[in-house]
């Protein structure tokens, strides 16, 4: 199965190998280094590169390309979630996965790939087991480790690999029991230059953060289940219970996890929470042009619209922009052609709108694409779709929890899951 | 031989430190950590070690510094150590062996942990001298009690295979002893090594199918994929084709017609089907792995959804088909590396399946933010997905990504349309008046690109489009990309009828910058001059003339070739042959209109979700998905044996309800005959095990002491009259021996013989039965007969025989006792009382005598004795004795020298003999290898080691008698 892995940074530095069968030479990852040299961007480079004697599946994230050499045939798939696992599981511990924590980490990061695969096969690729065996590194820890020499390795041997719920270790204990279910929503949709709606659907996703002692059982259910038009689930999710009563029953695994991910039913109309007005022209003669955008809410069900940010690709030619707004602050990097609008909260008094002058390249043609325009956007205590959770019942221990629940919405996510966002297509067709 | 190898790793050791120290001081002051007596100095020098090594610094000199530590106390050390271990001990493989010995000591370690992670890393040492330890110790999990335990062994299997694949048929029994596991701990590791082994070997699955396909939700996702894999191939060895009678042909070939047609064909072919072939029934195999896959089509695991997909796709009537749709059009939200995989799996899906994934065509749209990579796979759905219904809404769809800024995307787009344009008569138009218009865009490659793609529309019905060739005749003063002015040039020379006055001129032009052109240009001038000369040589015949002159001294020889060739066919001469009259029918045949294929058509050969699927080539290891079969193969073989109570009554209870389970055309007569022989087999043997059961539990109560006194005499009587018990047949020990246990004349009339009867003891089965004889040679009856004060080494146990009441006179009387003698030959003394006198008596086993035989086949045989090694084998060489010949004879003089049972095996020069001690189960090895002129070989294998010496005098003298 997964033969190596490469760590290498985007400027193409290898910083990490490990090797799980017999030693590769790291000169393969020169096939990548090619690849990358013929993409535009480090995100077109192709996830599976054929090479003479191997075959390298790679993953990029967080500006690191996680690099797994095969040597025969195995489900691609396979090795690139395993990829992001891995991935996962590094920003669990140190609190973000980047070269600076992995090279600061490095034996900790040593320990985990020496855990999660045996001979190329996953073998604990479950947080909570990988936790019991290695203690994620705090600063409190790293000073008493250093003055006791003592480890992080934890001493007990790891029981939850012998159970049959080998997501939740043994043995929890807290003196506060709580359980915490965020219901996270985004918006996906792309809209024309006239706001038409071409395409539109919500997911959603329920992260729980459970702190609970003991064995808990827990049942948790929806006033409104019918919206779920196509689910995904932890693995502790007994399926047969939700396929017959639609509950969401299970033994919670210890601390944060995504307890599922949902689709809601296209069929029911996406109502776009804001609208924007948007006017880019190029003058044909004196190498300028205008730009004037405007942003207002519209449906939000009494919620307020925070952290409005508005992203523009502009095309090659706009050298710069002069532009004023009357809320937020506006940005334009001249090098990556994007131009950055943080408006922040929307008001229902005032209209955010920001225009100004564009200076395109002297000489070059008039470019006759319209920028496109991604807006992200947040609200708080409101599941776009409705859903609603009804209770959350708890079996096996004799304590009374406290429990919460959160809705938001957002636009795109921000979060390092996704990387769509509710892009504003504007579209110009053929004359 | 110990002592020797490790001089030699002594020596290579300071030979190696010697070398180096000259080469590298800068680790000495790591090698003073590690030698230190703090855990601390040793860690903080093991974690910069790791460090070197995390980044590809060589740190293979400090090998015999770390190795000292792998028996180190704190954890985390030792399992640094083990890193190093692993990474390094190919290279250094002498050293590498000083460790073993740890980890066969931990593989001997009560926790279950420490027995997994020492067989963990010992299988990860590759070096090739500890095979055969590594085999051992694979075999040994195989069976510990502990799963864990288990999956390890099934993780080292692989790893031993790719160190030496010589040990396959030994790795396939262990493989095969773990596939019939029932925890879900094991069941994925195991696949995977039956993957990597023998995946040819699906006679294997067989027996495990229905518990695999049972236990798949609770595997682990990574266990679930390789299981599901497996299982696809599995099926399609096994079952039917479920969409035979549906005949997707016939689906094909109108595949860009209509639905009605579609239909309609489908029906009459499928009625023609109804006549010849009998009515599919889904097997219900085929129909339990289907239901138990479903429920993971919602996984969080993006390749465990992908796996499920697959096998629906491969193996699911066309009907069921489309549950996948929506869990792969979930994975598109995924990750974009995710994405990527599962779109090219949809683009060959959708070539098959069209129907499958229309409802979903919006989610394929593509984003501004998408990787090109991503959005031209969206595309080639897009247009896969295309119809008369929605061509409308994708061309809109398409218009706007002309307008995007990723060129490439632009390009691929504009094929796209391309491909759209020809697949559905009714938009060619609307298409073609599009791309025209594309002519005029500022961007070059836009041009080009349109140039090409109506170059392959127009060959459709080029007379129409006479305007359209005029307009790209102009492009050719403008648009530099060579693709493009190839294009154009061909298409003048093609339809050059259409456009007479244009293309002498364009060839004017051309011959004008030949120099200057790529190479696919000049070629096509070459083409457009030959046409011309052909259909219009009053204008052109110069200009060819002059074309063919600047070709001949062209750089490329392809040119060159070409400019010959052309020369010869055209130019008629003296020399030039027949063919010059067909030149015309060669330039000027009809061609016809290329196909536009999406690169994903006949994809589908390879499994889904596979490598080989996404590289479109095999990939090393790739396991070829199977045909179906013509006809199903036998599906009794999945039929698993049911294990039957003791208890007669549920036993045939549960026959009934096995029966009824099943359908009725698997029990054909044959299986049923053989079910019957071995229940009744077993019946007989659980009779008698329920009694010494009930014995047991009943053992302390007096009242049932004579009952049990009373069976143990009434088997006594059973074998006197050598009754044929089940168990009889089984050792063939031929005439007892007998020994004088008090003579006729010390014992005043009473004579005593006894033997060792070789039958378990009913009532202790640590106890040797010896069969005692009286005879009473006097006048007068002995009475109460019985055993009195047996003075007894500590640990042995007697059991007595009941007491004889009344012995009239010339009469015999059998009873059996019971000794325990401790697995030792020391004699049991006791004394034998009538009611008037005592008598001293011993009874001195031979050492043949203190085991019992046990049934082994000769695998078995060949691993147990792999584990009683060294001190534990005592080999004798020996030459046979005159009336010793042949290996009947041996195998019967071995027998009635000891209590064992002949071991089945393969060659003829060898025997092999296989039991264990009464008393403490010890097993005791017997092998006699018989070579040429009467010489032969004793070997035996037993931990008791006194036993096996004895055993082995005895043997040695019965065999050369």
């Amino acid at each position: 199965m997964i033969h190596s892995l490469f760590l290498v940074s985007t400027a193409g530095h290898i910083f990490l190998e490990k090797h799980w069968k017999s030693v590769i030479s790291r000169s393969v990852c020169d096939y990548l280094f090619e690849a990358q040299g013929k993409a535009s961007a480090p995100e077109n480079v192709p996830p599976v590169i054929a090479t003479p004697h191997h075959y390298l599946i790679s993953v990029y994230r967080d500006r690191i390309f996680f690099v797994a050499v095969i040597q025969t045939e195995v489900p691609p798939l396979f090795v690139i979630e395993f990829l992001h696992r891995v991935a996962e599981t590094f920003q669990d511990y140190f609190g973000e996965c980047s070269e600076a924590s992995i090279k600061d980490n490095v034996v900790i990061v040593y320990e985990l790939l020496e855990e999660m695969l045996d001979n190329g096969f996953p073998l604990a690729t479950e947080a909570n087991i990988l936790k019991e065996m290695i203690k994620p590194p705090t600063i409190l820890r790293s000073v008493v480790n250093t003055i006791t020499g003592s480890s992080n390795v934890g001493g007990t041997l790891p029981t939850g690999q012998l159970s049959n719920i080998p997501w939740r270790r043994t043995g929890v204990k807290y003196t506060n029991n709580e359980a915490y279910f965020d219901v996270v929503e985004e918006i996906d949709a792309i809209l024309d230059k006239s706001g038409t709606v071409v395409f539109a659907e919500i997911q959603g996703v329920i992260d729980a953060c459970v702190k609970l002692s003991g064995m808990p059982d827990l049942t948790l259910s929806f006033v409104n289940p019918r919206l779920l038009d196509d689910v995904s689930f932890h693995p502790c999710v007994r399926f047969k219970r939700w396929e017959a009563e639609r509950v969401l029953s299970f033994i919670p695994p210890d601390g944060n996890f995504r307890l599922m991910s949902y689709h809601v039913n296209a069929q029911n109309l996406v109502a776009i929470p804001v609208y924007v007005k948007q006017n880019v022209s190029f003058f044909e003669t004196g190498s300028s042009g205008r730009l004037d955008i405007t942003v207002g809410p519209k449906q939000t069900m009494g919620k307020t619209i925070e952290d409005v940010v508005i992203t523009v690709h502009m095309p090659k030619v706009v050298l710069n922009a002069n532009l004023t707004t009357n809320q937020g602050t506006s940005t334009y990097d001249p090098v990556t052609k994007v131009l950055v609008w943080d408006i922040g909260k929307l008001n229902q008094q005032k209209v955010p709108n920001l225009k100004g002058s564009l200076s395109l390249q002297s000489g070059a043609p008039r470019p006759d694409e319209n920028p496109t325009l991604n807006i992200d956007l947040r609200i708080q205590q409101l599941a776009i779709s409705g859903l609603k959770v009804n209770r959350l019942n708890m079996f096996g221990e004799k304590y009374k929890p406290f429990k919460g629940v959160k809705y938001v919405t957002k636009a795109g996510n921000a979060g390092p899951q996704r990387e769509q966002r509710s892009t504003f297509f504007c579209w110009n067709l053929f004359e | 031989m110990v002592t020797l190898l490790l001089q030699k790793v002594k020596y290579t050791a300071s030979k190696n430190i010697c070398v180096k120290i000259s080469l590298s001081c800068r680790h000495d002051d790591l090698k003073e950590m590690l030698d230190s007596n703090k855990d601390s100095l040793k860690l903080e020098a093991m974690k910069r070690i790791v460090a070197m090594i995390a980044r590809g610094k060589n740190a293979s000199d400090l090998f015999p510094a770390v190795v000292k530590n792998v028996a180190c106390k704190n954890i985390e050390v030792k399992k640094l150590v083990y890193v190093y271990l692993v990474r390094y001990a190919e290279e250094q493989q002498d050293l590498a062996l000083l460790s073993i010995s740890t980890f066969q000591r931990g593989l001997k370690d009560p926790n279950q942990l420490i027995r997994a992670s020492a067989l963990r890393v010992l299988s990860s040492i590759r070096v090739t001298i500890i095979v055969p330890i590594m085999m051992l110790a694979i075999k040994e999990a195989a069976s510990d009690m502990s799963p864990y335990v288990r999956k390890t062994a099934a993780h080292a299997i692989p790893k031993l295979y790719s160190l030496d694949p010589d040990q396959k048929d030994q790795l396939i029994e262990v493989i095969e002893k773990l596939l019939a596991d029932k925890t879900t701990l094991v069941a994925g590791s195991v696949v995977m090594a039956f993957e990597e082994v023998c995946p040819e070997r699906i006679d294997l699955i067989h027996k495990n199918y229905r518990k695999l396909c049972n236990l798949l939700i609770d595997v682990e996702e990574w266990g679930q994929v390789v299981i599901i894999n497996m299982l696809t191939r599995y099926a399609r060895t096994q079952f039917l084709n479920p969409n035979e009678s549906l005949l997707e042909e016939g689906g094909e070939k109108t595949f860009y017609g209509s639905d009605e047609e579609e239909g309609k064909e489908d029906k009459v072919e499928a009625a023609a089907l109804v006549v010849k072939r009998k009515p599919y029934v889904m097997d219900p195999d085929h129909r339990l792995l289907l239901r138990n896959t479903k429920p993971l089509l919602q996984s969080r695991n993006a390749a465990v959804v992908m796996a499920v997909a697959q096998l629906y796709f491969h193996l699911a009537p066309k009907a069921e088909v489309g549950v996948i749709a929506k869990a792969l059009v979930r994975l598109m939200r995924s990750h974009s590396e995710v994405q990527y995989v599962v779109l090219q799996n949809v683009a060959t899906m959708t070539i098959k399946r069209r129907g499958m994934f229309e409802p979903y065509l919006k989610s394929f749209y593509i984003r501004s933010t998408d990787p090109t990579q991503i959005k031209v796979l969206k595309l080639e759905v897009l247009t896969n997905l295309a119809n008369e219904t929605n061509i409308s809404t994708i061309l809109r769809e398409f218009q706007t990504y002309i307008k995007s800024m990723d060129k490439d995307f632009v390009a691929a787009t504009i094929q796209a349309i391309g491909r759209c344009a020809t697949n559905i008569g009714e938009v060619r138009d609307t298409c073609l008046n599009g791309l025209v218009q594309l002519l005029s865009n500022r961007d070059e490659l836009v041009v080009a690109e349109s140039v090409v793609v109506i170059k392959k529309l127009l060959q459709m019905q080029p007379e129409k489009h006479s305007d359209i060739i005029k307009h790209m005749a102009k492009l050719t003063d403008n648009i530099q990309v060579p693709m493009a002015r190839a294009s154009i040039l061909w298409l003048i020379g093609e339809y050059c009828e259409h456009v007479p006055k244009i293309a002498p001129d364009v060839l004017r032009k051309m011959a004008k910058s030949f120099t200057n052109e790529e190479d696919i240009v000049k070629l096509q001038i070459l083409n457009l001059a030959a046409k011309l000369y052909l259909t219009n040589s009053k204008q052109t015949k110069l200009l060819t003339q002059y074309v063919l002159n600047l070709a001949k001294y062209d750089q490329n020889y392809d040119i060159r070739d070409r400019a010959r060739f052309i020369r010869q066919l055209i130019v008629p001469t003296d020399k030039s042959g027949a063919l010059s009259k067909y030149a015309k029918k060669l330039f000027l045949a009809l061609k016809p209109a290329p196909v536009l294929e999406s690169p994903f058509k006949d994809r589908d050969h390879f499994q889904l979700g596979s490598l080989s699927h996404l590289l479109n080539a095999k990939a090393g290891g790739y396991q070829e998905l199977p045909d179906w079969p013509e006809s199903a193969p036998d599906p009794s073989v999945r039929n698993v044996e049911v294990k039957y109570p003791t208890e007669q009554s549920s036993t045939e209870e549960q026959k009934k309800s096995t029966k009824s389970k099943e359908p009725k055309d698997r029990s054909d007569s044959e299986s049923e005959d053989e079910e019957e022989s071995s229940t009744e087999s077993s019946e007989s043997e659980s009779e008698e095990e329920s009694e010494s059961d009930t014995d047991a539990k009943k053992k302390k109560k007096k009242t049932v002491k004579k009952w049990r006194i009373y069976v143990s005499f009434c088997v006594a009587l059973l074998l006197k009259c050598s009754f044929p018990s089940p168990q009889a047949a089984s050792p063939t020990c031929g005439p007892l021996k007998t020994y004088e246990l008090l003579h006729r004349i010390t014992g005043e009339g009473l004579a005593v013989t006894y033997c060792f009867s070789r039958r378990p003891f009913t009532g202790d089965p640590h106890m040797v039965s010896v069969q005692i004889q009286f005879t009473n040679n006097t006048e007068v009856e002995a009475r109460s007969l019985r055993v009195l004060e047996p003075k007894l080494q500590s640990g042995m146990r007697i059991a007595e025989f009941p007491e004889i009441d009344v012995l009239p006179p010339g009469e015999i009387s059998t009873v059996v006792m019971g000794i325990d003698f401790c697995d030792s030959t020391q004699a049991a003394n006791f004394q034998l009382c009538t009611h008037t006198k005592k008598f001293f008596v011993t009874i001195q086993p031979p050492v043949g005598e203190l085991m019992m035989p046990i049934f082994m086949t000769e695998n078995e045989f060949k691993k147990e004795q792999g584990q009683l090694m060294g001190m534990n084998e005592i080999t004798e060489k020996l030459t046979l004795g005159e009336g010793c010949r042949g290996d009947h004879v041996i195998i019967q003089r071995v027998i009635s020298t000891a209590n064992l049972s002949r071991v089945p095996c393969g060659s003829a020069m060898e025997c092999r003999f296989a039991g264990k001690t009464v008393t403490s189960g010890s097993l005791v090895l017997v092998t006699v290898v018989t070579k040429e002129e009467r010489a032969a070989q004793v070997t035996v294998n037993c931990e008791k080691m006194l036993i096996g010496t004895m055993l082995v005098k005895d043997i040695l003298q019965a065999l050369s008698q």
